[in-house]
């Protein structure tokens, strides 16, 4: 069975949401702590995680959400309770949701999002960014954290997948 | 539980060949497993990070993740996926006689 193991994945990350953006990196950097090759392609707002300007700054989305919950730990709500859309609505509580999943992920020992991209890049992982993504939003390689490798084209990254099982979180 | 013939010794191991019994681990076996896992010679570098597993399991019960691996100082990121390529955490804890480490991150 040794040829069914998986030995390369290559990660689309398509969203910038903080809730949107770290199951790629544990998917990715789990994938090379078993030794499998593993490349993440941000492209669209996934981009956002690999903006410079922006890594430090993602936010789970309050508003337009249907899967956010009131679940927090520390108030005992029940993951079944939903989180109202005006209440996601007022201003702060976007960033209150994003701080307490910070903490919850800090807890956890899950780095933040700037960290793991430097981890998981020091541990052999890709970083790629989408061309027709960065022409969209006017942005250059300058504007984009050092850890990424390069800037590619569909057909680039469908290259560069030779061989990989392709994961769109 | 099954038992191997290793370096010599005889020692139990489940099935994917760690350790159970720490007691039962030494350096010589370390370096057996080391050559089973494809690190074929074990340098004073591959023996500090070993040390310091076992010591931070003794006292923690738990692995160490990689990222409290680089914040202790003892390897950086890099430096550890080098050493023990192909599953830095897996293999340097199964040379080290402890657990599989069971965390995602």
């Amino acid at each position: 069975m040794e040829n069914d193991k998986i030995k390369k994945v290559s990660i689309i990350c398509a969203k910038g949401g903080l809730d949107e953006v770290y199951p790629a990196l544990i998917m990715g950097n789990g994938a090379r702590m078993e030794g499998i090759e593993a490349s993440i392609f941000f492209t669209f707002f996934g981009l956002n995680a690999i903006m410079k300007k922006m890594v430090k700054k993602l936010k789970v989305a309050t508003v337009g959400n249907p899967s956010l919950n009131l679940a927090m730990p520390m108030m005992k709500f029940p993951i079944t309770a939903p989180f109202p859309t005006w209440m996601g609505a007022i201003p702060g509580v976007s960033s209150m949701a994003t701080m307490m999943m910070k903490k919850e992920m800090e807890d956890l020992d899950i780095p933040p999002v700037n960290e793991f991209l430097e981890m998981f890049s020091d541990a052999g992982g890709k970083i790629y960014a989408c061309k027709l993504a960065m022409d969209m939003f006017k942005l250059k390689k300058e504007d984009l954290i050092d850890q990424v490798e390069d800037v590619l084209t569909v057909g680039q990254f469908y290259e560069k997948s030779a061989g990989a099982s392709i994961i769109f979180t | 539980m099954a038992t191997k013939e290793i370096a010599g010794d005889t020692v139990d191991v489940n099935e994917e060949g760690y350790l159970t019994e720490f007691n039962q681990w030494n350096e010589v076996i370390g370096e057996a497993i080391a050559k089973e896992e494809g690190i074929d010679q074990m340098t004073d570098r591959h023996w500090e990070v070993i040390k310091y597993l076992q010591k931070y399991f003794e006292e923690n019960n738990v692995m160490p993740s990689i990222r409290k691996l680089k914040k202790s100082g003892v390897v950086d990121t890099k430096e550890f996926y080098s050493l023990f390529p192909g599953g830095p955490l897996k293999k340097s804890s199964k040379i080290a006689g402890l657990k599989k480490p069971e965390s995602c991150i």
